[in-house]
């Protein structure tokens, strides 16, 4: 009896040891990001040009790229991914398309990142003539986020009641209008939250933009969608590894990372709050 | 009319659907498509087997992605070492052990982990990680599959941990009582009967996890040193299959051999990761049939 209690005690400690361990890893990434990005921001960091070589001046034309690449990605991601969620859920029988189009949603968020980036070089670079541009990199990375879409979507939908789309049925309304009156007004939230979510990573991805449009340095803000744009992450990369006075620029590429993360913490939060606010509007 | 209309709107919502389906079989053709003319000047057998991966040399150019192939799969191996004993532990701690108010903290914590771009990983690769590995190991440079492999890790943690989590959840309540009936303590009903009987489940999260390792590109590229030779051990730095498309295809010049065996490349890394999803998928699926 008082092994098996002593084993036991053991084993909970294993457990226990292995969430603090991931939560040190948590504290130690933010502590570290923190504590030496902190100093860099200031006023002309976020709101200036990166000068003399890229070893001074801000970031702010990175900033306004991952912002222009993220409305693209939207622009895509969210009017098909939500589609296809209506399509998979209000729509769809369990029949042998049906099943082939789930199975492709499961592939497709398991398609390493890089891979989406070839992907975009011949179809938007090269097959669309779009070149190096906003554009291409948004539409990569816009088909990346299109399994997160859909998955956060269809959820949000499951979350409608049945009775709701009856109630319509019954009342002589169209599927559609059924659709469009008592089930997307209370899905619309949840949609909105998980596809936020999903914006969030794709504005941290830095491989799908490689080739598709990320610049090493641009001293100006991007004129069209079809021009190239620097971006946070690529900033970031490069400021790590690719810059000629890697150790002088070392507090500009800690700057860079927390401006990512506080970033997407916002983009993550504001999803949260578009949730919270909605949720009381319906009670209400 | 309104027959019509309704008509047209499932319709429109129905290739909405497909198109899923398209952008994923568009994936798959356009790397064929675009690695085939790398193999009128490279053999199969060469591309698949030799470990001399040498685009850019003067006298004869050879790809080989035999070195790329072990250093992925080395990567790959050390993280897993890292993260399943890890991710599953969390997550048999977030299902049993954990209280409902830790758990409600708890689990925000592997989400936010979700959350951190590879990117930036990457970066507290060189500056925190790698430091700490030549300290410690007293090796002039920390930049290798080691350091490579830990960050890998804290990438496929999140997913391993919250996978395994549903599949300890969704065990059978009366499993649980039945063996604490039996006399058996919590502890040896986690070990006997819970992680046995989630077991599919976990295995399809940590081939998942498997999955991003494998795909992942940003911290092995910044983390890993890049050497395009084949690994000694895992202390030598390493070049994985997604580190040299990152590398190599921002500067070679479209429709070159070393071009299209770029896309090769990448065609061999859509499948692996297209078989480890899969086989992911089948798995999971028989436990939930099977839970059901």
């Amino acid at each position: 009896m008082r092994i098996k209690r002593f084993q036991e005690k053991l084993g909970f400690l294993f457990l226990s040891f292995c969430m603090v361990v991931i939560l040190l890893i948590l504290i130690t990434i933010f502590y570290d990001i923190i504590s030496k990005g902190s100093s860099k921001i200031s006023w002309e960091f976020l709101a200036a040009s990166p000068s003399n070589g890229m070893t001074e001046g801000g970031i702010f034309p990175a900033i306004v790229g991952t912002f222009l690449v993220t409305l693209i990605t939207a622009a895509l991601a969210i009017p098909l991914g939500m589609g296809c969620a209506i399509y998979l859920n209000e729509y769809a029988k369990d029949s042998k398309i049906t099943r082939l189009i789930r199975m492709s949603i499961r592939n497709l968020s398991g398609v390493p990142s890089i891979v989406y980036g070839l992907f975009g070089v011949v179809l938007f670079v090269q097959l669309m003539r779009l070149d190096t541009s906003i554009l291409s990199a948004g539409l990569t990375l816009g088909l990346m986020t299109l399994p997160w879409t859909i998955t956060a979507s269809e959820e949000a939908l499951k979350n409608v009641p049945n009775s709701y789309r009856q109630g319509a049925l019954a009342l002589g309304a169209t599927k559609w209008q059924s659709i469009k009156t008592n089930v997307l007004p209370y899905a619309v939230p949840g949609m909105l939250t998980g596809t936020i979510l999903g914006l969030s990573r794709a504005a941290g991805e830095t491989a799908p933009i490689l080739f598709t449009g990320a610049a090493f340095f641009l001293p100006f803000i991007p004129k069209s969608l079809f021009s190239q744009f620097m971006a946070l992450p690529y900033h970031l990369y490069i400021m790590a590894t690719q810059h000629h006075a890697i150790e002088k620029v070392r507090p500009i590429a800690y700057g860079t990372a927390l401006v990512l993360v506080v970033l997407i913490f916002l983009m993550n939060l504001s999803a949260i709050i578009i949730r919270y606010n909605l949720r009381k509007v319906k009670k209400g | 009319m309104k027959r019509i209309k309704e008509k047209i709107i499932h319709g429109l919502f129905f290739f909405n659907g497909v198109l899923v389906v398209m952008v994923l079989l568009g994936i798959f053709a356009l790397l064929i498509f675009t690695a085939i003319p790398a193999f009128k000047e490279i053999r199969l057998s060469e591309f698949i087997f030799s470990s001399n991966w040498n685009p850019t040399s003067y006298v004869k150019s050879s790809y080989g992605i035999g070195a790329m192939l072990v250093s992925t799969f080395m990567v790959t191996l050390g993280s897993l070492l890292i993260a399943i004993p890890l991710g599953i532990g969390t997550a048999a701690y977030l299902s049993d052990v954990a209280s409902p108010k830790v758990r409600e903290i708890a689990k925000p914590v592997v989400e936010i982990l979700a959350g951190i771009p590879s990117v930036v990983i990457g970066f507290l690769g060189i500056v925190l990680v790698g430091p700490l590995i030549a300290k410690i190991f007293h090796i002039p440079n920390g930049l290798n599959a080691v350091n490579g492999s830990i960050l890998l890790a804290i990438m496929a943690l999140p997913t391993i941990v919250s996978m395994s989590e549903d599949a300890l959840n969704s065990v059978p309540k009366s499993y649980i009582e039945a063996s604490l009936a039996l006399g058996a303590s919590h502890w040896q009903t986690i070990v006997k009967v819970k992680i046995p009987a989630a077991l599919s489940g976990i295995i399809a999260a940590c081939m998942l996890g498997m999955g991003r390792a494998i795909g992942e590109t940003m911290t092995v590229l910044m983390a890993t040193g890049c050497a395009p030779a084949m690994p000694e051990g895992f202390f030598s730095a390493v070049r994985t299959m997604t580190s040299t498309i990152a590398i190599e295809l921002g500067e070679v010049p479209y429709y070159t051999t070393h071009y299209y065996a770029l896309f090769g490349v990448g065609l061999v890394l859509f499948i692996i990761t297209f078989l480890v999803n899969m086989t992911s998928d089948i798995i999971l699926h028989k436990h939930q049939r099977l839970s059901r």
